[in-house]
């Protein structure tokens, strides 16, 4: 078998804002009717724009949050039906880490508590043997020793999240779900938290799933790229295959609207017009024709099928 | 004398419990109507405070100018009584912030709010404001503008409050535009749209532009000449072409390589980014000489005692380093 | 670093020296007082106060200085014991709302508001009056009429709180319930909490001492500060010093809480760091 993960036809719907008596009148599809794989060792980015449903994929593999419809398998295991109790032996290999370096790190405790939250909770070792695997772990992450005992509030941002680093890894997990975990940092130190996910990935052998808006970052880390719209992938294909050829009008446009760091390549933008629609009301048919310049009748009607092009290419497109 | 803006040797101090922080530290800049400036920096090198300070909307205390001239066509505004700068801000040096959702008032409509702005700064008559405001709106592209006057802020996305704003901040057709981080709150699609928008106003009423971002892409697509800031101080100016062909300070070099960037003829194996080694030091600590010593991969001995001096490494192109002294 | 926080701020050290010294007070009062609280000397009613009696006594010559002294311990011991109630009971009901929220939240929130919905002291009165007087009745009506403003405190903190990514990644590593509360929400809520504990010990003192005033707290011949203060009420022009002296020590010690609250809220609100 060679799929670490993977997730058939999995949907989730939020309710939406409730009318004055009873009853729910729109869901929000956060994510509607999406499969796909990760394989061990793998990088799988997720990219999108806000609204997309990109980060609930991520909690809904942990099972933060429960499907609403679909199945999740790991290693061939479906955990989309287990209940906390059972989910309990799956949590060590499936580890997060989230955006925010401020919010997802208790104020109130240690590093050393932090990173040894998981440990504590979920093996018998001894107090001893934790403390060597924390600091094992620090070194790994680029802490310090003597940063052991240190409150989360004594770090820098690239810091704490070097912090989230350690909490999750040190649980030696098969997948991380990496929910932007660059895009609080400044520029400087986003280069050393990706080459420190790269570094862990093949230290440790990790799996990926790599959420990002940020193309630039989710091209340079990823072996594969899924790109979202409105709750849908809307293409995903190996890394180069998108960049070099990317078939959807979405990817083309997401790609052309990438501000690079380079003078004079300029290269042909194309301006998207309007807004991205809301995931409460989705156009219909395929949910990108509102804003599409190849829209024709078909795509107003019907959605497009996630269908596979070349090889390990799938869009979801009439025009194709 | 053909600068529309001119900043010499600003200070901006930051006076707090623990320290004082000096936040701008000896700045000079300067904008020729029309241009558009990049200002980039990472967090905390005084890049906004730079912004902030030029329309002298510094909160004091803790904050305060302490030294330093800005000059808007020749007129000193550091001098100026607070009625005179008020009557210019918004009029001749406007601003658009990150977050549309702070700079606008939740309260009001957005007619009422571009209205105000409008009637504050020109003696007309309210159905001629009512032109102007709906004729700036169809500009930035909101559709059925007429309508949308009586819109709360709220009923907008996030990509139409930011037109707002723009259309707010070129409504009295300014001279300079102070854009703070103008799209990072913003989808990449919208970002583009936004971008394309605020480039084809300005030009169309020749405003110079300072636009302050961390987004190196933005800045070499758009700016004409970019300045790079480091706790307090421009490190290094240059035309846009010469700053990223040839970044000559080790810093704008690091940054400039740590940057991913896609690149079709990558062979499959990965090469890990450049990283410039540790943190933005702390504004209350930083260290003596160049503070960009300790991350420095080209370090000299002078430069862990001797604050470095603005030295000129090519056509209008400045650094700051000890390597071309 | 605390103490040199409050140190820093005056007023706040002033509060705190003062509820120190009324702590100190009442746990050494048998051996401050300079005379029995309860002995009545029938020869000396209504005396002034002298070097003998420094606050006079009352109408059946007790000797009001060493009421107020013992005062300070009922008043103490009914406030510090009413609040610790209510802190138990209050952050278990609003962490348990505020985590689980949806129904459990309503039901248990809209039994709060309505026992908000009654004066605090009209509430208490009326749990007095069914229970009886007595310094138990009295610590637990206080107690009980305090619950819902500790459940709201904590329930908005925990609201917010379980929001948190923190809270997330403990899930992500098969936390219980248990574990998420006690170890992420309580420590995080513990800043709004403490000021809301001395300002309620404020509270208590006061509401002690309008319960005694009205008969229904400490049952008469306690001296609580309450009681005292019902005694002198008809002789106030003919001997002042039964209800200015005791009117002092409540005004300190409310005082000394509220100040100290403050200062508190100020030093550990974390949008001031």
């Amino acid at each position: 078998m060679d799929e670490l993960l993977s997730v058939k036809n999995l949907k989730k719907y939020f309710p939406g804002p409730k009318r004055l008596l009873g009853g729910i009148k729109h869901h929000v599809r956060a994510v509607d009717d999406i499969s796909f794989h990760i394989r061990p060792g793998e990088t799988l980015g997720l990219v999108g724009e806000s609204g997309c449903g990109k980060s609930t994929i991520g909690r809904l593999l942990l099972r933060l949050i429960s499907p609403t419809a679909g199945s999740i398998f790991f290693r061939g295991d479906r955990i989309h039906t287990l209940n906390r109790r059972a989910m309990r032996p799956y949590r060590k290999h499936l580890q997060i880490i989230f955006q925010d370096p401020y919010s997802s790190l208790n104020p109130r405790m240690m590093v050393k508590d932090i990173i040894g939250e998981g440990l504590k909770r979920t093996t018998r070792i001894s107090a001893i043997e934790r403390r060597e695997r924390v600091l094992d772990i620090m070194e790994k992450v680029g802490l310090r020793p003597e940063q052991y005992s240190r409150y989360p509030h004594e770090f820098s941002g690239g810091q704490r999240q070097r912090i989230c680093i350690a909490r999750a890894i040190v649980m030696n997990p098969a997948l991380v779900v990496a929910d932007e975990p660059v895009s609080a940092l400044d520029v400087s130190i986003q280069a050393q938290v990706i080459n420190l996910l790269e570094r862990l990935r093949e230290e440790l052998n990790l799996s990926y799933l790599f959420i990002s808006h940020d193309l630039s970052v989710v091209e340079h880390i990823s072996d594969r790229i899924a790109v979202m719209y409105l709750g849908k992938i809307v293409e995903m294909a190996d890394r180069n295959q998108l960049y070099n050829d990317p078939q959807h009008p979405y990817t083309i446009a997401l790609l052309s609207a990438l501000p690079l760091p380079q003078v004079g390549r300029k290269k042909k933008r194309i301006i998207l017009h309007g807004d991205i629609p809301s995931p409460l009301n989705p156009p219909s048919g395929c949910r990108f024709h509102t804003r599409c310049s190849r829209a024709t009748g078909i795509c107003r009607d019907s959605e497009p099928e996630l269908k596979e092009g070349d090889t390990g290419h799938f869009i979801a497109c009439h025009g194709n | 004398m053909d600068n529309i803006l001119d900043i010499q040797d600003l200070h901006t101090f930051f006076y707090t419990p623990e320290g004082t922080a000096k936040a701008v530290n000896g700045v000079s800049l300067s904008l020729k109507p029309g241009e558009i400036l990049g200002l980039v920096g990472e967090s905390g090198c005084g890049k906004s405070v730079t912004n902030l300070s030029v329309l002298r909307l510094i909160s004091d205390p803790p904050g305060k100018i302490v030294s330093g001239k800005i000059s808007l066509d020749g007129q000193d505004l550091l001098q100026l009584p607070k009625r005179d700068m008020r009557k210019i801000r918004g009029d001749r040096i406007s601003m658009i912030f990150q977050e549309p959702m702070i700079s606008l008032n939740p309260a009001y409509t957005i007619g009422n709010q571009l209205m105000e702005a409008l009637l504050t700064h020109r003696k007309i008559s309210r159905a001629e404001a009512v032109n102007r405001v709906v004729e700036m709106l169809q500009m930035v592209e909101i559709p059925s503008a007429e309508k949308r006057l009586k819109d709360y802020p709220h009923h907008l996305s996030g990509g139409m409050r930011q037109r707002v704003m723009i259309a707010e901040a070129m409504l009295l057709r300014p001279q300079v535009l102070l854009a703070d981080e103008p799209t990072t709150a913003l989808d990449v699609t919208i970002q583009a749209q936004v971008l394309e928008l605020m480039y084809k106003l300005t030009e169309e009423f020749d405003t110079a532009i300072i636009l302050v971002t961390h987004n190196l892409g933005i800045v070499a697509e758009s700016a004409q000449r970019v300045a790079v800031m480091y706790t307090g101080r421009v490190i290094e100016e240059a035309p846009v072409k010469d700053l990223f062909e040839s970044p000559r300070h080790p810093y704008t070099n690091g940054l400039l390589r740590s940057v991913p960037v896609p690149d079709q003829n990558r062979p499959a194996g990965r090469e890990p980014l450049y990283e410039i080694e540790g943190i933005v030091p702390n504004l209350f600590d930083l260290p003596s000489g160049c503070s960009f010593h300790p991350r420095c991969s080209r370090i000299k001995d002078i430069c862990r005692h001797e604050q470095p001096p603005e030295v000129e490494v090519g056509t209008n192109h400045m650094a700051r380093c000890w390597l071309y002294a | 670093m605390f103490m040199r926080k409050i140190y820093k701020n005056k007023l706040g050290l002033a509060g705190f020296i003062v509820i120190l010294a009324f702590a100190m007070l009442a746990l050494a009062a048998p051996w401050v007082s300079t005379h029995d609280p309860l002995k009545a000397d029938v020869m000396n009613w209504k005396a002034p106060p002298s070097m003998d009696h420094f606050f006079g006594t009352d109408e059946y010559g007790r000797d009001i200085f060493s009421r107020v002294i013992h005062g300070t311990r009922i008043s103490m011991y009914i406030s510090f014991l009413s609040v610790l109630i209510a802190t138990f009971f209050g952050v278990s009901i609003g962490a348990i709302s505020g985590f689980y929220g949806g129904w459990i939240d309503n039901i248990i929130m809209r039994f709060m508001d309505a026992v908000m919905s009654f004066p605090a002291i009209l509430l208490a009165i009326g749990i007095m009056a069914v229970m009886g007087g007595s310094i138990y009745n009295v610590t637990i009506a206080l107690g009980f009429v305090y619950i819902p403003r500790f459940a709201r405190i904590i329930r908005g903190s925990a609201l917010s709180l379980r929001q948190k990514e923190f809270v997330e990644a403990s899930l992500a590593l098969g936390s219980s319930d248990f574990t998420i509360i006690f170890r992420h929400i309580l420590p995080n809520c513990m800043a709004p909490l403490i000021v809301q504990i001395t300002l309620s010990l404020a509270y208590a003192i006061l509401a002690e001492t309008g319960l005694s005033f009205l008969g229904l707290g400490a049952p008469p011949p306690a001296p609580s500060w309450g009681n005292i203060l019902s005694d002198a009420r008809n002789l106030m022009l003919d001997a002042p010093w039964m209800t200015v002296f005791p009117g002092i020590a409540i005004t300190m010690c409310v005082l000394g809480f509220n100040l100290l609250g403050d200062a508190l809220r100020d030093i550990l609100d974390p949008r001031l760091k």
